[in-house]
């Protein structure tokens, strides 16, 4: 399954190589030209059956929320920084593969003996470290260099339709583009594949201003709010309630005709859809739709339980939800 | 221009919400056949005086601060998230009104309450009178967006209501597009969309315009209540001509040019230096190569809030300004 492959690659923001060389390797034959631009994003090109088609770029970033090792301490210990947003709680005590040669280590904090209720504190990144089991810097630099990325060690698994895993944001949205590559549409069809998104949608920025899209459909995986509240408050998307269609977040809003035609197009071919909730989280949509004279842009998402954590849930009738709806606008657009 | 301005600011037109503002100057020019209009993917309208001088991109923002449904509990109440700089400490207990028309209040949860912390956003809710979700279901959808109501106050010379940020500048460009004054500049009024959230609309209405010069008209704030910050500008004393906000600083030449057309046509003026907020002229300025810009600002007290209020005069002397501007030769200038 390819989505196993594309959760447990190696790929945090800056440091795509390895996810970069599987896509590429995997959607060649599919598509009718291909190139990689100088940030290293994939922009793989398409033509459409209908000869006057309008130009849709469909884009998802590679990266990955994961660390870079910043220093190795006397003790063999590392101390490293986030890439993309982390929080802080969800890293203590977790696996993670260390650079090129994937070296494991874990993230580590003074066990509970040792603590006199610091557990009542919340670390910050500067007081984590990661240990790989070395005892002494020598030791340590024999596996380990300073600006070394890490990653969240983590197998894929699958039980029916659920799915868990790490990198659903935005491996998930990859997958979608690679399935829906394999097909030709009445429309042209950029589809691109970025870096940099989790540190600041900086992949998308370059990419889109050589792409001459008229529209942009951005996929994603975002995060599912079907979790106990403590009061009555938003607890949407869910896991299972189909694809979620962004209104707004905090770097776009939808281009308000897209997004009717969008809604009508899935309600006329019973594709299950729902809503994220407004003014939350931003993506690489928020770059594109702002590119040159302006595209217009709709971002797409499977809902992922716990996204930006060593594991995630999500549900492969939203992703089915997701590529459906996107095929569909893909040959309806005008 | 005093209804103008109420026509306008009684618009409700949050960010990306804009078009009703946009059919308002669509039908205040209609019949203007020297005229040009068109939109683009980001709802910005285009208006252009056709000339063969210099390129001028003159722009004002149409969209306004609001906010949007995050979520309709079990009882009716609304949640909401905010869009722009729509502050807590102006909106408990304000009306609102929602861009399908639908009223309410602002209320919070006042069990933890006291007086010297404000509630967030998200401990207020609107109350729109509805009995329970299914009831307020029939009114409000997770999405829909919202502003504060209109509350126009006449004061003589003065005025204040919400949203004269930037409906003022809307007014402005708008009296302008309506003058068949003389220029062989390329005019282009830039009514642009966004502006509140990321000044959005600015940045692919200066790609693809791609000005010579450019002015942008927007309200700035005063230093002239009681116990207030320190700034020079005060209400009445004439249009701003922006030295420096947090996002840009105008170009040397850009306001000596400024301030020398006010000089000559006898057009008071006030040199602003601003130390919170910014304006679509920071992101004109950066596009592309970069674009020579000035920022022409409507004095204005208790920006972002229901109530704000500025001097007609200031409005009226900034369209003066603004216009002899455009007359000018900028290659004179080596603009």
């Amino acid at each position: 399954m390819i989505l196993k492959n594309l959760s447990e690659i190696f790929g945090p923001s800056g440091n795509e190589c390895e996810i970069r060389d599987f896509i590429v390797e995997t959607i060649k034959d599919h598509v009718d030209s291909l190139k990689i631009d100088k940030m290293g994003n994939i922009i793989a090109f398409k033509k459409g059956k209908n000869k006057n088609s309008k130009k849709v770029l469909l884009g998802a970033h590679m990266d990955e929320v994961g660390f870079m090792i910043k220093s190795i301490e006397e003790n063999g210990m590392l101390r490293f920084l986030p890439a993309g947003s982390i929080d802080k709680r969800v890293v203590i005590g977790k696996n993670v593969l260390i650079g090129k040669e994937k070296v494991k280590g874990v993230i580590c904090y003074k066990p509970i003996h040792l603590q006199r209720k610091d557990y009542n504190n919340i670390p910050d990144f500067d007081s984590l470290v990661i240990d790989i089991g070395s005892t002494e810097k020598k030791d340590a630099e024999k596996y380990v260099s300073v600006g070394d990325y890490a990653v969240f060690d983590t197998k894929f698994e699958k039980k029916g339709n659920i799915i868990k895993g790490k990198s659903f944001d935005d491996r998930l949205g990859c997958a979608a583009i690679i399935e829906i590559l394999k097909e030709r549409y009445e429309n042209d069809l950029f589809g691109a594949f970025f870096v940099q998104e989790e540190v600041g949608l900086r992949g998308s920025k370059a990419a889109v201003f050589n792409i001459p899209a008229d529209y942009a459909i951005v996929l994603e995986g975002t995060s599912a709010a079907d979790m106990p509240h403590s009061k009555d408050e938003p607890d949407y998307p869910k896991m299972g309630d189909g694809v979620v269609i962004t209104i707004s977040d905090r770097s776009f809003f939808v281009h308000k005709d897209l997004f009717n035609e969008t809604v009508s197009c899935a309600k006329e071919n019973k594709i299950k859809y729902q809503f994220k909730q407004p003014m939350v989280g931003g993506t690489d949509g928020g770059e594109i739709h702002k590119s040159k004279e302006g595209v217009k842009t709709i971002v797409f998402a499977v809902p992922s339980r716990y996204i930006h954590s060593p594991v995630s849930y999500a549900d492969l009738r939203d992703y089915r939800s997701m590529v459906d709806l996107t095929k569909k606008l893909l040959n309806k657009l005008k | 221009m005093k209804n103008l301005v109420k026509d306008l600011t009684s618009i409700i037109g949050p960010s990306s919400y804009e078009e009703p503002v946009v059919d308002y100057i669509e039908k205040s020019l209609k019949g203007k056949k020297n005229l040009e209009i068109k939109k683009d993917a980001l709802g910005n309208l285009i208006v252009r005086k056709k000339g063969n001088g210099k390129k001028i991109m003159v722009a004002a923002h149409m969209d306004e601060i609001g906010f949007i449904v995050k979520h309709i509990d079990k009882n009716g109440f609304i949640r909401f998230a905010v869009v722009g700089g729509l502050f807590p400490h102006n909106i408990i207990e304000n009306h609102v009104v929602f861009v399908n028309g639908v009223e309410g209040v602002i209320g919070y949860e006042n069990k933890n309450f006291n007086w010297q912390n404000i509630p967030k956003t998200d401990e207020m809710f609107i109350d729109i009178g509805a009995k329970d979700k299914k009831d307020a279901e029939k009114k409000v959808n997770i999405g829909l967006l919202g502003a504060m109501k209109p509350t126009f106050v006449d004061l003589g010379k003065r005025i204040s209501t919400k949203s004269l940020d930037d409906r003022i500048g809307c007014a402005i460009l708008l009296q302008l597009a309506l003058d068949d004054f003389q220029t062989d500049n390329d005019i282009y009024y830039v009514f642009t969309t966004q502006e509140e959230v990321g000044l959005r609309g600015a940045k692919t209405s200066a790609f693809s315009v791609s000005p010579d010069f450019a002015i942008a008209v927007d309200v700035t704030g005063t230093g002239d209540t009681p116990e207030t910050h320190i700034m020079e500008v005060k209400l009445g004393e004439g249009p701003a001509i922006k030295v420096l906000d947090s996002g840009m600083v105008v170009r040397k030449p850009v306001i000596d040019f400024m301030v020398d057309v006010a000089k000559k046509n006898r057009i008071p003026y006030q040199l602003e230096i601003l130390k919170g907020g910014t304006t679509d002229g920071m992101m004109i300025q950066t596009n592309k190569e970069g674009v020579l810009t000035g920022v022409v600002s409507v004095p204005t007290r208790y920006i972002h809030s229901q109530a704000e209020m500025c001097d007609m005069d200031d409005v009226e002397n900034s369209v003066k300004l603004i216009k002899e501007i455009l007359k000018m030769d900028l290659s004179k200038r080596g603009f």
